[in-house]
């Protein structure tokens, strides 16, 4: 890690992703340092997921480089895993384990072994909520609940390092309002990306907003001075003006 | 190694979590036994053997293998699952081999349940239980070897019926390689090819088991078999895990 980098968690250098003739991510660079909860912002097939694929090391960049802690994800990836939490798009999870099964399996692949993992499970069943639905299958869980499960997966070993694919889609107001407070809460200790498509959400828990369109970064800034790009003020406005121009 | 055991654990439980194990052990014991009974003639033929048993182990292989291989991992892609897996902090190969090891230890249940024969030959004559071991290591080393060739193939495509048909394709063209089908329109086009066809013949190192012998050489043909087409298997998973 240079001196400078020290303090960012996550350095993304001209990270490009093609398929075939039709790329989807355009040399993006960015660093996320500790402290700072990035909004991924951008509208469907930006290229959101693909670029948070890459950086957690499940798709493999065309060009460019991605690090974790300093832990480049192609060539340490193991280390750069260690460090990441990582909730997938759609919050996969194996539909005929219960909720405790399925995140101890998770605690085990960590290293964690006898009560330490009890600990780390009870505590990410304790952050998400679902101390209630432990033992059940959680195929038998409503989409809210599944989404936290996948939530706690991500939290399971404290990482430095968190990357949520749209972490509250699927809750209603009340989790929403949880989760956000939750990330509010870990922000001042990790680094944070998170993706969605709420916009009020960025106002509420992120310190910096990222709109791509295309697969190119097209603003990075805070949400408050985002917000004046437009005469009316409006995140919701900004958003427009800058991914339907964009894609014009 | 603890995260292969691990990921192994995990997916074993899956097994019996769902129909399909039962539905795989019932199906293999029914096969089995008609085709031991009925074609094999176990009874009739008054001789103190499994002989009629290991006779067709390989071809319920052949159809069953398959269709435990073929959503090894073209499942984990459906559920989106695949995505979790690996980005957990685990090599591609352990996930590989975990995920085998796994298999291979449902088919050792599965043939581990056909003990009711090896008490049967024992009540009714006096078998040499040694032969009967080195058949069922050599059952067990077939069974591996077409888990590996249907994992690799299940790994190279997210179609679970392209992933039966093209294991079963695959398996019986390894199983029979020393047979005149594969040999001779071999010898007639390329010679070297069929003489190296007859090395790689599953089932020719398998039926040495069944009379009793136990050879290094196909024991490391076997290793290397499954070594083969695992690395093949960790290739295909890490160039096509995000297709």
């Amino acid at each position: 890690m240079s001196g400078a980098n020290a303090s960012a968690l996550i350095e993304i250098d001209g990270l490009t992703k093609r398929f075939g003739s039709f790329t989807a991510v355009d040399h993006v660079s960015f660093t996320v340092k500790r402290g700072e909860v990035l909004g991924f912002l951008g509208p469907n097939g930006a290229g959101k997921s693909t670029t948070m694929r890459m950086l957690a090391g499940f798709m493999i960049p065309t060009e460019g480089t991605a690090r974790i802690c300093g832990h480049d994800v192609q060539t340490d990836g193991v280390a750069a895993r260690r460090v990441l939490g990582f909730l997938p798009e759609g919050a996969p999870t194996y539909p005929e384990m219960s909720v405790s099964g399925f995140l101890r399996f998770c605690a085990k692949v960590r290293g964690y072994r006898g009560s330490e993992l009890d600990d780390r499970v009870q505590h990410a069943l304790g952050l998400t909520g679902l101390q209630g639905v432990r033992l059940q299958p959680v195929e038998t869980l409503s989409k809210g609940f599944k989404r936290r499960v996948g939530l706690a997966q991500a939290l399971l070993h404290d990482p430095p390092v968190l990357v949520l694919d749209e972490p509250t889609d699927g809750l209603d107001p009340n989790q929403k309002h949880e989760v956000r407070a939750l990330i509010a809460r870990m922000a001042p200790d990790k680094a944070i990306v998170i993706s969605t498509h709420i916009l009020e959400e960025v106002d509420a828990v992120c310190s910096r907003a990222m709109i791509i369109a295309n697969g190119r970064v097209v603003a990075d800034a805070t949400p408050a001075e985002l917000e004046k790009h437009h005469p009316s003020g409006k995140l919701d406005d900004v958003f427009r003006q800058l991914t339907i121009k964009d894609a014009a | 190694m603890s995260n292969i055991l691990t990921i192994a654990g995990r997916e074993l439980t899956a097994y019996f979590a769902t129909p399909v194990a039962t539905v795989f052990i019932v199906i293999f014991l029914i096969l089995q036994g008609a085709m031991t009974f009925n074609l094999g003639n176990f009874f009739d033929r008054g001789q103190a053997d499994l002989s009629p048993f290991f006779t067709f182990i390989p071809w319920v292989f052949l159809l069953l293998i398959p269709a435990i291989t073929m959503r090894l991992w073209a499942e984990e892609r459906r559920q989106g699952t695949i995505e979790l897996l690996l980005t957990l902090p685990i090599t591609q190969g352990q996930a590989v081999l975990g995920k085998f090891l796994a298999a291979w230890a449902f088919c050792a249940i599965a043939l581990a349940l056909t003990f009711p024969f090896v008490i049967t030959v024992n009540l009714l004559g006096n078998p040499d239980n040694g032969v009967i071991a080195s058949g069922y290591v050599g059952a067990l080393l077939v069974a591996g070897a077409f888990l590996a060739v249907g994992s690799a193939v299940s790994a190279s495509t997210r179609n679970q019926v392209i992933a039966f048909v093209l294991a079963v394709a695959v398996c019986f063209v390894f199983a029979v390689a020393s047979y005149p089908l594969v040999t001779d329109f071999l010898s007639r086009n390329t010679p070297v090819l069929a003489e190296i066809a007859r090395r790689l013949a599953v089932l020719d190192r398998y039926q040495a088991f069944t009379r009793g012998i136990v050879s290094l050489r196909d024991l490391v043909f076997f290793a290397s078999f499954i070594g083969f087409w695992l690395f093949l298997n960790t290739v295909l998973v890490d160039q096509r895990k995000a297709d």
